[in-house]
């Protein structure tokens, strides 16, 4: 059982053989992915977020120039190379996407994919702006893979001082009103979107108890970091303003921040990052990502404690989860996500999403879109959210068409014991067995209790 | 165009525009309830902290351009109502509505929630709680509990994902646009099997499954109506290149996802006048968090939501006159424009009330004014109305909610909360 768990519970879903493999050292097979270097990295371009910025500033630049061509009444304007760009860059981010599906059908590290999930959702970046959503694979690459076995402190770091972030939640733009840019930039000033953020879904938590005033201050305290522009040296790449910085001490949830410039903005989330609520507020999610909606008391504790010990070291805490009893409790709680299952589904055949197309519409379909989380929140990760009855409808035709795809070369009771190993119940292998066709038997499997679940 | 296909284009529509829809269904109670099951109510979530300024900016305010700074409109821009107020001037349907005695607003109504985080607040407004946490489930659904006894109303929620309003103990339905249920598989029939002691799956199946049969005999129907076909008929101009947001759009893709917007609204109407079709509707519309840059996203944003009411009241027909829509978003955001061209997370915002059952009038609840020691704290418009006021208003003399039901089960702790009388 607890190999079966290991590799549906804590990774994305067996490949065929995987759970075999888990088998002599269940807990082993997991920590031993735990790697200072970080998680994987997709293969894709490897465009950073600067190359993407600069893109996107040329493409923009060219429409503004046919724009005004076109309003002045001038000559016939070039639509195809505008077009191209534009299709290029749309297959940039889908790039981005497929690349990232096919790291997690594939990769046999899947907790380590799983645990890179979890933070590239806690740290949302969302395509709700052009120039972020061409950054979101760029943000993913360089500021959470490496840092996700790192300590909380530089993966907030490395978060809050990524362009994509800067861009998402308005930071860049966001200036001091007693600074010297203000006074150039009439009109110009405070932005807290980043702050709030910061505090509410990132650090402490809303019950925190912080005020308006300790957001404002927070916000205050951050002006200065912002993305260079086009026409300066560091185009497309987390800079400094000072020149946009509030002068002054603040104050912070009834602490004091008197340093100046960029050291102010880096000493309150350094704070922020030790802040036992922040702990508290992060494992609960990490328990609840990884085990049960409503889990333990007794698990979120335990996590607590080791991310207290260590000063936040990831890397302790993913090994505090996989050491904990409560998260290898034979009854599946969690409900997968339309991520997880349609990445589960091909992981069940030893297979990858051949193209953007063929993950792309089921996940909009099933309210997860490609890169497009609702809100600085993230996706929910709870049952109640996805296990509608729209979701399973949508689910069972997804299935039923992958069954027709796949399903005549399976042995699809052989599948059903690579798939859940020993969570594979009388039931659910009785009615595969059952079965008319193997298409029947696959789509059955694929939408049983047992694989819906983890 | 066939049903089906028509069907599948609307999938795209919702999902590229940000909007979910949720409905929930009264079954074929004409007979025994009379006008009563004639009622129609629909509530439209405005999430992201919509800007009552920009929905309904109340230019005759002395203070109001002072505070709004660049983004602040000017009277000849927007769409006269009063002397004060104005609408939007992307607005433009609700406005005709408002010319008509049809369409109200509540320009400082605002959820019990003061936090002024996002999620903290959409929560206080779907579960109707008087705070966070206050309520696991959804005052919709608890309507639904509390009316069981009484008259059997199902709930059927239409959209990717269940809506917290809709999430209780009643086993709300849901549906959204998609290929349909090959009848003749076997497929259905055992998962209704294997799910059969499963207390998640087993009802959220079965609901899922009927309401695809009911689904696709309203399609039907409607796709044999002029109306339907004529709308069937115009491009699936929804469709963005997969992976492009829709802030990419340019205007012309703006006109489209508001022609898009329409269609869903005009099928949601559609639905609800189909015989056992739903009697309650909810609607999530996105994307209203407008920190930087606000005016051209909340113009998209509104033109958006107008077109969803129009196409609501075009598909309602003659049921317009049972219909009550309220929109309403979780808080509304700071009277002074912040330093990037937009607004940060405030308090009261407007709701909008409209609908043929409305009775002419004027705005609902006062107007705290924007003078700055009227601001709540220094800073947002000031709530004079408390949303559940609303709510428990319109369930009372609209659907003929018992009102100790509404105050015991549906609004607890919701006292302070005096029903909105004299609306219908």
């Amino acid at each position: 059982m607890m190999a079966a768990l290991a590799v549906t519970r804590f990774g994305l879903g067996a490949r065929p053989g995987e759970i075999d493999a888990a088998r002599s050292d269940p807990q082993g097979s997991i920590t031993a992915q735990i790697q200072r270097s970080g998680a994987d990295k997709p293969v894709d371009d490897a465009d950073t977020a600067a190359q993407r910025f600069t893109w996107i500033r040329d493409y923009q630049d060219a429409r503004s120039t046919e724009r005004a061509l076109n309003n002045a009444g001038g000559s016939e304007r070039a639509p195809s190379t505008l077009m191209d760009t534009r299709l290029q860059l749309r297959d940039k981010i889908q790039n981005d996407f497929l690349a990232r599906a096919r790291l997690g059908a594939n990769t046999p590290a899947a907790f380590r994919e799983r645990w890179a999930l979890f933070w590239a959702n806690h740290f949302t970046v969302s395509s709700t702006k052009q120039i972020t959503f061409a950054m979101i694979g760029p943000f993913e690459r360089e500021a959470i893979r490496p840092n996700v076995f790192n300590s909380f402190e530089n993966l907030l770091v490395a978060s809050s001082t990524h362009p994509a972030m800067l861009t998402y939640l308005d930071q860049a733009s966001s200036i001091g009103p007693n600074s010297r840019a203000a006074g150039r930039r009439g009109g110009k000033g405070l932005n807290e979107n980043l702050a709030r953020e910061i505090l509410e879904l990132h650090t402490v938590g809303v019950d925190a108890g912080y005020r308006q005033a300790d957001v404002t201050e927070f916000a205050r305290a951050l002006t200065g970091f912002s993305v260079g522009r086009d026409n300066e040296d560091r185009a497309g790449q987390f800079v400094f303003r000072d020149n946009a910085h509030e002068p002054g001490a603040r104050t912070i949830m009834g602490r004091r921040y008197a340093e100046a410039d960029i050291k102010q903005g880096w000493a309150v989330l350094k704070d922020l990052a030790a802040d036992p609520r922040t702990a508290h507020h992060v494992c609960s999610k990490i328990a609840r990502h990884f085990v049960s909606d409503t889990p333990p008391q007794t698990l979120t504790a335990r996590l607590e404690k080791r991310w207290m010990d260590t000063g936040g070291d990831l890397a302790e805490v993913a090994k505090a989860l996989v050491e904990s009893p409560e998260a290898w409790d034979p009854t599946p709680a969690k409900f997968k996500t339309p991520y997880e299952f349609t990445l589960s589904t091909w992981r069940l055949i030893g297979a990858q999403p051949s193209a953007y197309d063929r993950i792309a519409p089921i996940l909009t379909g099933l309210g997860q879109k490609p890169f497009s989380p609702p809100s600085p929140k993230g996706w929910a990760e709870d049952a109640q959210t996805w296990a509608s009855p729209d979701g399973l409808i949508k689910r069972m035709q997804w299935a039923q068409g992958m069954a027709a795809a796949v399903a005549d070369r399976t042995d699809p009771n052989a599948l059903a014991v690579s798939a859940l190993g020993e969570r594979l119940t009388p039931a659910v292998a009785k009615a595969v067995s059952r079965a008319e066709t193997r298409r029947e038997a696959f789509a059955l499997l694929v939408m049983s209790p047992e694989f819906q679940r983890r | 165009m066939t049903a089906q296909m028509n069907r599948r284009s609307l999938l795209g529509l919702g999902a590229s525009l940000g909007i979910s829809v949720s409905f929930l269904g009264s079954q074929a109670f004409a007979a025994s309830e009379g006008d009563l099951a004639k009622k129609k109510l629909v509530v439209v979530i405005c999430r992201g902290g919509m800007d009552g300024l920009s929905v309904s900016p109340p230019v005759g305010d002395p203070d109001y351009a002072a505070l709004r700074g660049s983004i602040a409109m000017k009277p000849e821009q927007v769409l006269k109502l009063d002397d004060t107020f104005g609408l939007h001037p992307e607005l433009k349907a609700v406005h005709a509505l408002a010319l008509k005695g049809e369409a109200r607003i509540a320009p400082a109504i605002a959820s019990p929630d003061r936090a002024r985080s996002h999620f903290e607040a959409q929560d206080v407004l779907e579960t109707g709680a008087s705070g966070v946490y206050g309520a696991d489930t959804g005052w919709l659904n608890r309507t639904l509990e509390a009316l069981a006894p009484i008259r059997k109303v199902e709930g059927l929620s239409v959209g990717a994902t269940a809506p917290l309003i809709l999430r209780g103990k009643v086993q709300a339905a849901s549906w959204s646009p998609g290929k349909g249920v090959d009848e003749t598989a076997r497929l259905p029939t055992l998962l209704q099997d294997l799910y059969r002691s499963d207390p998640l799956l087993g009802p959220a199946f079965a609901r899922g499954l009927e309401t695809e049969t009911m689904a696709q005999q309203a399609m039907t129907a409607m796709a044999a109506t002029p109306a339907m076909n004529e709308m069937a008929a115009s491009t699936p101009a929804m469709a963005q290149p997969a992976g492009m947001s829709s802030t990419m759009a340019n205007d012309r893709q703006n006109r489209a996802g508001s022609e898009a917007a329409r269609k869903l609204g005009s099928t949601l109407g559609g639905f609800m006048i189909q015989a056992g079709g739903p009697q309650i509707a909810a609607i999530s519309l996105d994307g209203f968090d407008t920190h930087a840059g606000q005016p051209g996203q909340i113009a998209t944003r509104l033109s958006y939501m107008d077109a969803v009411l129009d196409g609501l009241h075009t598909g309602l027909g003659a049921e317009w006159k049972n219909t009550v829509v309220i929109a309403v978003t979780e808080f509304g955001r700071t009277a002074r424009v912040n330093g990037t061209g937009g607004t940060d997370h405030g308090t009261a915002s407007t709701g909008l009330i409209l609908g043929g059952a409305l009775k002419r009038g004027g705005i609902v609840g006062d107007w705290p004014t924007l003078k700055e020691t009227a601001l709540f704290e220094n800073r947002d418009t000031a709530p004079t109305v408390d949303m559940r006021g609303l709510f428990k208003g319109v369930l009372a003399d609209h659907m003929a909610v018992d009102r100790a039901l509404l105050e015991s089960k549906i609004f607890p702790d919701s006292a302070g909360a005096k029903p909105v009388a004299g609306l219908v």
